[in-house]
């Protein structure tokens, strides 16, 4: 059982923190900017591609050391995805995330970032994103449910 | 293709992504979890049958916390750049409402799948990634240029 401790919830908050101002930086708040990043047969804003490409060169020289390690440095479990099985939720998931993303331009961290910058719209496009997580918990419970009476 | 050099933003753009990887870092090596922030919030409003020791709620509500500050900070320093929607509330609604079902279902967004998952070369997360971007191409071209929204 690992305790909650300050540390824990002070590297937690610097992350989201640090994380939201390199959406607002990077332009990814923007949801017009990546709408422009997604139209690539109109006037194609290519920065979105820098975005994830300075992203993962650092990320993957975090996740290599991480990899190696059974904990972290502040001595918690290391909770690395272990699934390897790409399945029909997987595709059929992203797809309609992908969908969503091309209809407003928001993903989940920008939704939160633009909650905090005190947006309408976003706040609009958060409580509808919270719904549909809550409807896949919803069905995903039922199918449980389901599961454990045929057995 | 056409490129938009007009509102094309290299600097800004490596230099928030090395903020985004630094996030994903710290989270990785200090708390050993994944920044991936749709499994972060989605974690939070899972049923009481999945247990969720208290620990577990508040290092989630902590990094949501710290990402709803990230334009209050901002702005003790400088003025927030354009944030702009277009999309009417129909839209907002419906795209919200399938990004939030979707990423849960593919288990990750841009960040846990786009960010993190390809930083660790998982299958799931490059084909993951691959399918939104297409769908999100694909729904863009259909939108802006077939239906002319």
């Amino acid at each position: 059982m690992q305790q909650t401790n300050f540390k824990v919830l002070f590297f937690a908050v610097a992350s989201g923190l640090i994380f939201g101002l390199g959406l607002i930086l990077a332009g990814m708040a923007n949801p017009a900017k990546v709408l422009g990043f997604l139209d690539l047969s109109g006037a194609w804003d290519p920065s979105l591609a820098l975005v994830m490409g300075a992203a993962i060169v650092i990320g993957a020289i975090a996740f290599a050391i991480a990899k190696k390690r059974h904990l972290s440095y502040l001595g918690l479990s290391m909770h690395l995805p272990t699934n390897r099985v790409i399945d029909q939720s997987l595709i059929l998931g992203s797809m309609a995330f992908g969908i969503g993303w091309g209809l407003a331009g928001i993903c989940p961290g920008p939704a939160i970032v633009l909650l905090g910058a005190g947006s309408f719209k976003g706040l609009i496009f958060f409580i509808a994103m919270m719904i549909g997580m809550g409807l896949y918990e919803l069905l995903e419970s039922r199918k449980n449910k389901a599961a454990n009476q045929v057995r | 293709m056409l490129i938009d050099w007009n509102n094309f933003t290299p600097w800004s753009a490596l230099a928030g992504g090395a903020l985004i990887g630094l996030a994903s870092a710290i989270f990785v090596l200090f708390n050993g979890r994944i920044a991936g922030i749709s499994g972060i919030i989605g974690g939070l409003i899972r049923p009481r049958a999945i247990h969720l020791s208290t620990s577990d709620i508040s290092w989630r509500i902590a990094f949501i916390a710290g990402l709803i500050i990230a334009p209050l900070i901002w702005q003790l320093f400088t003025a927030l750049p354009n944030m702009q929607i277009d999309s009417s509330y129909v839209t907002l609604a419906i795209a919200g409402l399938i990004t939030g079902f979707g990423t849960r279902c593919g288990s990750g967004c841009t960040s846990g799948h786009g960010v993190c998952g390809i930083s660790l070369l998982s299958p799931r997360s490059i084909v993951a990634t691959l399918v939104f971007m297409s769908a999100g191409f694909v729904t863009v071209y259909i939108s802006r240029h077939l239906l002319g929204a």
